[in-house]
């Protein structure tokens, strides 16, 4: 890769943390838990490369590695959008 | 790379962000983790597509067990284990990036140009800390690995040199990329510095140890974006990178400490030296107790009522307890609110999710800087299961521990309860001089019976 895109990843990488705390200090306290659990399933957006290691052509060291690593990225995507909903859900006003 | 695929990804980035912002309000919240599982299962939709995606057996098997396993964790979980969840769920999302920047490795070995190199070294330290570093906090939220803060010798040393390690046989790795040993050996000592680094943590400064390993989970999926050369990745990590940041942040100022200060387990060696004096004061007078009777009619005479939920309401599971008590105090015509400490219970949030959990309206609930001013004018506050939160040491004791962290100032009300087991101290292991104030009054019992007998007794009178 030349320098030039490596640079726009990195522009990208920098622009999206200024993105996130703005966004993020105007999550009210009492929303903290279902963000973490939240922002814990967008992580699992590692499911992207996980894929792509699982469903290579052919069977190597990557494939194993990728089927694990798919296996803990869908535990993590699922796990944390059921979880943040089934929270989001109980916050009722009177 | 086609750029339709290129374009969803975009897509999906959106979604992210928009689900985030969705966030800022209870009324939208929902929606906005909908918006957020939009975006990720358009993610993972046009992967499938990929043209380098070719063979799908192991992908639908690893789907489908993952799913499945998501899924019972999300639906069986208790809502007092949320802190365990979240732990868990970090550390999978850390050792999935750490799987994947392994097997990039093992694709691309030889012709590993000098920019990856550096995000496949990057991935797999923070991947791996991630992971043994949230399995041990998982650990410890379970009550499996020891609570207590622990120290042995030369901890911050074996640290650093395990830190040096990782650099230095990665600097070796980028000039000899073909040697997978050295790939191994990095991760291996990065899976060891993650259990050294959250091992020493204690109970009560969890919050800020699952704060900051959330932040790492987004910073390990942002360098396998690096590695893959995807902007997906890249930016949904960054928006969790910065999340936990300032979460992490945040708990940090709720304690008046530093992160490093949390991080090296410094609790425990302030109160070794600093805190000598306030244990040596020894006890400063009198407790006075009052039973559920008495209590229930210093309550029918108040108009305003605080109570300060803590750690110990989570602990035995008294959240919809306390509620039946709000109702029962609301039914007398008093007015009752919450007020909720930044670190209160052992995740951001713990409190406010258990009394959502019981219904109360959110609209109740209060930030320390929304009402701790409205302490003064207030009957009675009622302590359940906090201590250190509460501790007026915290404003008046230059020498205490904690001296300096922001507290609930409880005991400005005309009186304050505080229901405890016993009168041992909280987790810092000092003195709390609120217990003995002259308007203070000792509930003592588990905070379920307790608040359930209090209840009943304002119901009968």
């Amino acid at each position: 890769m030349d320098v030039t895109s490596f640079l726009m990843l990195i522009y990208v990488f920098v622009l999206a943390i200024f993105v996130g705390f703005e966004l993020i200090t105007k999550i009210p306290p009492t929303l903290h838990t279902p963000l973490m659990s939240g922002s814990n399933a967008i992580s699992g957006i590692t499911i992207v490369g996980a894929l792509l290691s699982a469903g290579a052509e052919e069977f190597t060291i990557s494939t194993i590695l990728g089927l694990i690593a798919v296996i803990l990225a869908m535990i993590n995507v699922v796990g944390g959008y059921l979880v943040t909903d089934r929270m989001l859900k109980m916050f009722k006003k009177r | 790379m086609n750029i339709a695929i290129e374009i969803s990804y975009l897509i999906s980035s959106i979604f992210f962000i928009y689900g985030i912002k969705k966030l800022s309000s209870p009324k939208t919240a929902r929606k906005g983790n909908l918006y957020s599982a939009t975006g990720m299962l358009l993610a993972i939709v046009v992967t499938l597509l990929d043209q380098n995606v070719l063979t799908f057996e192991w992908i639908i098997i690893g789907g489908v067990i993952g799913s499945l396993i998501g899924a019972v964790l999300a639906l069986k979980i208790k809502m007092t284990g949320m802190p365990q969840m979240v732990g868990l769920l970090n550390g999978f999302g850390g050792g999935a990036s750490l799987l994947v920047a392994l097997s990039e490795y093992y694709k691309i070995t030889y012709a590993m140009p000098l920019n990856t190199g550096v995000a496949i070294l990057l991935s797999l330290l923070i991947g791996s800390v991630t992971f043994t570093g949230s399995l041990i906090a998982f650990g410890k939220l379970q009550g499996i690995v020891t609570g207590k803060v622990v120290h042995y010798p030369g901890q911050h040393l074996i640290n650093v040199l395990l830190f040096i390690v990782v650099i230095g046989v990665g600097v070796y790795l980028l000039m000899n990329p073909a040697n997978a040993t050295l790939v191994l050996i990095i991760a291996g000592v990065s899976l060891v510095l993650g259990v050294l680094l959250v091992l020493p943590i204690g109970g009560a400064d969890m919050p800020v140890a699952i704060s900051l390993l959330n932040s790492y989970s987004g910073l390990a999926a942002a360098t396998t974006g690096f590695i893959l050369e995807n902007n997906v990745l890249i930016i949904a990590g960054a928006l969790v990178g910065a999340s936990g940041i300032i979460l992490t942040l945040i708990m940090c100022r709720g304690m008046n400490r530093s992160l490093m200060n949390v991080v090296l387990g410094g609790w425990a060696n302030a109160g070794a030296t600093d805190g000598a004096g306030s244990e040596g004061e020894g006890p400063k007078g009198d407790v006075k107790s009052v039973d559920a009777e008495e209590l229930a009619m210093i309550l029918e005479v108040a108009s305003n009522v605080i109570i300060v939920p803590g750690y110990g309401m989570a602990v035995a599971q008294a959240q919809h307890t306390v509620r039946e008590l709000m109702l029962a105090l609301e039914d007398k015509d008093i007015n009752v609110r919450f007020a909720i400490h930044p670190v209160a219970g052992r995740m951001p949030g713990h409190m406010n999710v258990l009394l959502a959990e019981a219904n109360v309206p959110y609209d109740k609930l209060f930030a320390l800087e929304d009402i701790n001013n409205d302490f003064a004018n207030t009957d009675v506050a009622i302590v359940i299961g906090a201590n250190d939160v509460v501790n007026p040491a915290a404003r008046n004791n230059p020498r205490s521990p904690i001296y300096g962290m922001p507290i609930l100032n409880v005991d400005y009300a005309k009186t304050v309860v505080i229901n405890k087991r016993s009168l041992n101290p909280g987790y810092a292991g000092i003195d709390n001089e609120l217990f003995y104030g002259d308007n203070s009054l000792m509930f003592f019992g588990d905070a379920k019976d307790a608040i359930g007998k209090l209840t009943s007794e304002i119901k009968n009178l």
